[in-house]
């Protein structure tokens, strides 16, 4: 069931619990409990929108930065994650496996702000020893939703056997 | 003078037509009136359509269909229903289910045999019936049995004449399903009996219980008195594919394989290649679909009962057959007067036979926001029938 509610709220974190009891056809207290526990385990880390900022701002840009670092003795990539994704400008840090250690998400009002942030912050930082950023130009799909959605009609007859 | 023959003169349109046309009428309705998927074909099964159009493979392929796509039907069956077909003589590729029935018709049918159809149900059978020169005895299932059909309702109907059973389960309209129990059942009627079933599964991958679907034809006693109709329309969103297929004894595919030669020649050539690929890659699609239906399924009877209609609750397909015959009007009635006072389609039972008296089909093959709008719109309307 907590796969079920996962995948319900992912699609719509807004919806209520009484919604989601009909839907699978189980208690309103076992829904309840059950997004209760998977809070307290952390697996609902938190809820939040999926906004446009393209649209909302008129100066905005996001970047995706290529990290190279040399690991800690004692811990490893942890400690130098933890330097980077306590910046508030940094959306996401993911460890990567290939050819750079870090991936990491950020946006800004424009170019000039990334890069400054980037050399004044990140490539400075003892064990960074070299980065590659990519701006982005448009966003087409985020997180399973298209961000222009077409106009899509019902082609189906009204009523058909 | 007229040139059109008698028995298709005096064949009723069907009554999902007439009411059709009156939908179309009206500006902005809203319809729970479809009877196909409301999803997507799956990508990989739309990308290998296109696929096969660019290597050019738009050419006639053999009569039974591609024998890939017959070897991976056979793999389904297999491992869906426990009963091994024969790619190869056993499995026949048809221009969607609908071709089926009636190549299964004709092919066994003499004139005035009798076939029996379990009502409420698909539109089809009884024209089918009545082209092929039989005679269409209707027994009529119920309510309180959850529209299941039972062995006293089925022994009532033989009589020396009868030739075979229609059994449409999971059901449209009714959204019906039989277990194996059901089946069982069914099956100690049948077992010492020559009636050939023609099993319409369409709806096979649609059933919301613990169980998957059950086919009459795993008893071994009625594995080669069986033909099962299945297809991709409803279980992968296919239904402008137009792809379907009929499994069974060797004997009756061949003849049925005959009929098909002459009339068809052969299903779609890219809808088989497309078929082969959602048969291979879309099984995640399929529970992914049948997920969201329940979860749909779950909100509109829960909205039915909540208006005080009474409504069973359908295991299969993706219809709801809610009774409403509370309001005081008649089946008809009620989906006129719905269209006209609230602009909400459905179709009224008795399109699927007069059974379906005091019965609407709601379909949700729409999205949740498009359920509830029209259960809002129904609930209003039953209120003000009811007079409260």
């Amino acid at each position: 069931m907590e796969k079920d509610i996962l995948e319900i709220l992912e699609k719509d974190s807004r919806i209520s619990v009484e919604k989601i009891s009909v839907m699978l056809g189980v208690d309103e207290e076992e829904v309840a409990g059950c997004i209760k526990k998977m809070e307290d385990e952390g697996i609902i880390c938190g809820y939040t929108i999926l906004a446009d900022w393209d649209k909302a701002e008129k100066d905005y840009v996001a970047a995706m930065i290529e990290v190279k670092v040399t690991p800690q003795r004692d811990s490893g990539y942890e400690e130098i994650a933890r330097r980077i994704y306590k910046f508030d400008e940094v959306k996401s840090v993911y460890l990567m496996s290939g050819a750079y250690d870090f991936m990491v998400l950020m946006d800004g009002k424009d170019i000039k702000e990334i890069s400054h942030f980037i050399s004044s912050k990140l490539s400075t930082l003892d064990y960074v020893t070299g980065t590659a950023t990519h701006f982005v130009l448009k966003k087409y799909k985020d997180y399973g939703i298209v961000m222009e959605k077409e106009e899509e009609e019902d082609e189906r007859m009204k009523v058909s056997p | 003078m007229t040139f059109i023959a008698n028995h298709i003169k005096d064949m009723p349109r069907s009554g999902i037509r007439k009411f059709f046309d009156i939908v179309n009428e009206i500006e902005g309705a809203i319809s729970l009136g479809v009877g196909e998927p409301d999803f997507e074909t799956p990508w990989p099964v739309r990308e290998r359509g296109i696929y096969t159009l660019e290597k050019k493979r738009t050419v006639y392929t053999s009569n039974a269909g591609l024998l890939e796509l017959r070897q991976e039907i056979s793999h389904y069956l297999d491992n869906k229903l426990g009963i091994k077909y024969n790619p190869k003589g056993e499995i026949l590729i048809t221009v969607g289910a609908s071709e089926g029935i009636d190549l299964a018709l004709r092919a066994v049918i003499e004139p005035g045999d009798e076939v029996l159809v379990v009502e409420p149900s698909y539109v089809s059978y009884k024209p089918c019936i009545t082209m092929a020169g039989g005679v269409p005895v209707v027994i009529e299932t119920k309510q309180e049995n959850a529209f299941r059909l039972t062995p006293e309702e089925l022994v009532e109907k033989i009589t020396p004449k009868t030739k075979a059973l229609i059994l449409p389960y999971p059901n449209n309209p009714t959204g019906a399903i039989m277990e194996k129990s059901d089946l069982a059942a069914i099956e100690k009627v049948l077992k010492y009996r020559d009636i050939l079933v023609i099993s319409d599964e369409i709806y096979s991958e649609l059933t919301y219980t613990d169980t998957p679907h059950a086919s009459i034809a795993s008893f071994e006693s009625m594995r080669d008195k069986t033909i099962v109709l299945n297809g991709f329309s409803k279980a992968y969103a296919m239904t402008g594919w137009r792809l379907g297929y009929a499994a069974g004894p060797a004997d009756i595919i061949d003849a049925m394989t005959k009929i098909h030669q002459y009339v068809i020649m052969c299903a779609p050539t890219v809808s088989q290649y497309a078929g082969i690929e959602a048969l291979k890659s879309c099984d995640d699609a399929v529970v992914k679909m049948r997920k969201e239906y329940n979860m749909r399924r779950r909100v509109m009877r829960k909205g039915f009962l909540d208006m005080g209609l009474d409504c069973f609750e359908a295991l299969g397909a993706f219809y709801l057959f809610p009774d409403i015959s509370s309001t005081g009007l008649g089946s008809e009635e009620f989906a006129e007067r719905l269209l006209m006072e609230e602009k909400v389609a459905v179709v009224p039972g008795t399109a699927f036979g007069s059974c379906g008296e005091g019965f609407i089909r709601c379909s949700y093959a729409y999205s949740i926001d498009e359920i509830n709008t029209a259960l809002e719109r129904i609930a209003r309307f039953v209120k003000h029938m009811k007079g409260e």
